[in-house]
């Protein structure tokens, strides 16, 4: 970063992105986010780098009671994470192909919940009526919702031949919009009295315009930061599904399922509990402090009031 | 956060003034209850309706090998598949209110109300199934409840009261990691440190509060502590900023020149406003703690609701998967017009 030339006798810019870098932790976060993007992008190349597949079995890492041989679950130069106990799959391809998985659902999953809070929290702001009173009683209701047993029991009666990982991000992101949507609507209800979209309308602009052109651009700091606090959340569902052992399915590589196998495991190996776990915690914390420091940053009121 | 001093109360001697607030609470109660049976009602229909719509056919996997067409015919009027999709919603609404009977003569299996459907599989109402799992998971969740209720506000009021000391930073960093770390993980780590480790608590098991207060309680400490430490978190923090925002207010400045102590100014004066929407918090994440009960029953090896539910997805036992779906979604809603009505009690702005 340069020193601003400009003005002497300016100390430190004032944009968000400058807030965010002066942030020691929430920068911390950002860090660590982009480097589990990278391996999960890169996780064959990673996972190629220690000559292995998360689904080729290597029986002779095992020992004859089928957990790892070898000390820490099987730690070796060929295996860095040791292996699986049972298959004797490399447990660094799985938690690195695992990024994958998490990421991919839970960022997919946020993206749905984002979409379709803001398509219902802009539309039930601007028009109000029957329809904003629907969509806020909705929204109570899904609020308060034990949405985990409600995706434990789609899961059962989902077909078999209609792709695991899209069915979790859909279910996922369907219990997710109410918060978006919520917030949203309260902040179209202030923007819709602004001067600037009121002239719109007077100049005949229709709905359509006014929401995507006029209402729109006013949310996106909100939009950008609850798509990143969303994400741990997001992240955690898939993760717990997986555990609960109604997510993703074998043997694609999940963190979830993974420490749903190791509880059976962890007084033997208890190795293979940790890689996994550590990465899922990681990743969570990374997110969350990101997340928090985006808001801080966007919004430099705000002081940790939210959850 | 607008902050109202403690308005002296009007000397209720009025007759029809007592009445007129009778008669507004009333008011006030019936139309949550109507709003509550109003959305049982649709939820009710919209679960149905995805079960019923979805290609699983309970009674294809009920009728046993080999499946002839006329067994399999038997089975679904047995079961009352045969009917139209309207009239086995009907059926099983009456089932509710009334009971229901499932074939006809001898075989007869007659369910008694509140009929919440039958596991064939089983061979048991899934009433009786869900009313006989119930202690162990409200033992785990209201335990826990009271637990990260109670712990995190205090930790948050403390650290707000000790802002930018030690503890403060202890409580951040803390409530920070907890709201990161997936409960089945720190489940996980407590039983090899509690159980395997240490060997102070038991590992797994469930003990009946009537046999036996303290083994109940025992069996029952590291999944409390588990799914509390967790949810604490969130509630220390937002304890922690509301509880610096309302100490800078005026009316706490006036309590203070009043002469109060600091004691009476925190608890009485301050917690008040506090408690206002962390009460709120705690309505909506009730839904988010039968949830956590699930993976606590799943990590501590528990016989509960969730256990049930997991164990029917499993065997696509569809009738319990609806009707603990409901029963479950039910729960949330009274629980949550509970939280509601002590809300108007909390904070009296809300009942105009």
């Amino acid at each position: 970063m340069s020193l601003d030339h400009t003005s002497p006798g300016m100390v430190q810019r004032n944009t968000p992105i400058h807030r965010l870098g002066r942030d020691r932790i929430a920068s911390a976060g950002a860090v660590t986010v982009a480097v589990a993007v990278l391996a999960a992008v890169f996780a064959p190349v990673l996972a190629g780098l220690s000559g292995n597949d998360p689904y080729a079995y290597d029986l002779s890492a095992l020992d004859a009671t089928g957990a790892p041989a070898g000390w820490g679950g099987g730690i070796s130069a060929a295996h860095w994470f040791g292996v699986e106990p049972l298959t004797g799959r490399d447990l660094f391809s799985i938690v690195v192909h695992g990024a994958r998985t998490s990421l991919l659902v839970g960022v997919g999953a946020s993206v749905v919940a984002v979409m379709l809070g803001v398509l219902v929290g802009i539309t039930a702001g601007y028009f109000g009526g029957w329809f904003d009173v629907a969509a806020s009683r909705v929204i109570d209701v899904l609020f308060g919702f034990p949405g985990l047993i409600f995706m434990i029991a789609v899961g059962a009666i989902a077909p078999a031949a209609f792709p695991r990982v899209l069915l979790l991000v859909l279910v996922i992101g369907f219990f997710g919009w109410p918060s978006i949507a919520r917030v949203v609507r309260g902040q179209t209800l202030a923007l819709r009295t602004q001067g600037y979209v009121r002239a719109s309308v007077a100049l005949g602009a229709g709905p359509g315009h006014v929401l995507l052109r006029q209402i729109l651009p006013g949310l996106t700091a909100t939009i950008v930061v609850f798509s990143t606090m969303s994400i741990p959340g997001t992240i955690g569902a898939e993760a717990a599904l997986s555990f609960l052992g109604v997510g993703v399915p074998p043997p694609t590589p999940s963190w979830g399922r993974s420490i749903g196998d190791a509880v059976t495991w962890f007084s033997t190996d208890p190795f293979y509990l940790l890689f996994p776990g550590v990465a899922l915690f990681v990743v969570t914390l990374a997110f969350n402090v990101f997340g928090d420091g985006l808001r801080d940053a966007l919004d430099p009121r705000s002081s940790g009031l939210t959850r | 956060m607008t902050a109202l001093a403690r308005v002296p109360s009007a000397p209720a001697s009025s007759r029809g003034m007592a009445r007129a607030d009778v008669v507004h609470t009333v008011r006030f109660v019936a139309s949550k209850v109507a709003g509550l049976a109003l959305v049982l009602l649709i939820v009710s229909a919209l679960t149905f309706a995805v079960f019923v719509l979805l290609p699983a056919d309970p009674a294809q996997l009920s009728c046993g090998r080999p499946c002839t067409p006329q067994r399999l015919e038997a089975a679904r009027g047995y079961m009352g598949l045969d009917r139209s999709a309207w009239n086995q919603y009907a059926d099983f609404l009456r089932g509710i209110v009334a009971g229901r009977t499932f074939g006809a003569g001898p075989t007869a299996i007659t369910c008694d109300a509140p009929c919440l459907g039958y596991s064939f599989r089983l061979n048991e109402s899934v009433t009786t199934l869900i009313v006989s799992r119930l202690p162990v998971t409200f033992s785990i969740a209201i335990g826990a409840a009271v637990l990260w209720f109670v712990g995190g506000v205090a930790a948050g009021v403390v650290a707000a009261i000790r802002r930018g000391t030690l503890t403060d930073r202890f409580v951040i960093l803390g409530a920070v990691t907890g709201v990161s770390a997936p409960s089945y993980l720190v489940g996980l780590l407590g039983i090899l440190l509690f159980g395997f480790t240490l060997d102070v608590v038991p590992v797994s098991g469930y003990v009946p509060f009537t046999k036996s207060p303290v083994g109940w309680a025992w069996h029952l400490v590291l999944p409390w502590a588990v799914l509390a430490l967790l949810s604490a978190a969130v509630y220390a923090r937002l304890t922690r900023a509301l509880m610096l925002d309302v100490m800078g207010t005026d009316y706490i400045r006036t309590a203070r020149a009043n002469g109060l102590t600091e004691r009476r100014v925190v608890t009485r004066h301050a917690l008040r406003n506090v408690l206002i929407p962390v009460v709120t918090l705690f309505g909506l994440d009730l839904g988010a703690l039968l949830g956590g009960a699930v993976i606590t029953e799943k990590v501590f090896s528990m016989a509960g609701l969730g256990s049930l539910l997991l164990d029917a997805v499993g065997n696509v036992d569809l009738p319990i998967v609806v009707g603990v779906t409901l029963f479950s979604a039910a729960l949330i809603l009274v629980a949550n017009l509970v939280v509601d009505l002590l809300y108007g009690l909390l904070d009296p702005r809300v009942r105009t």
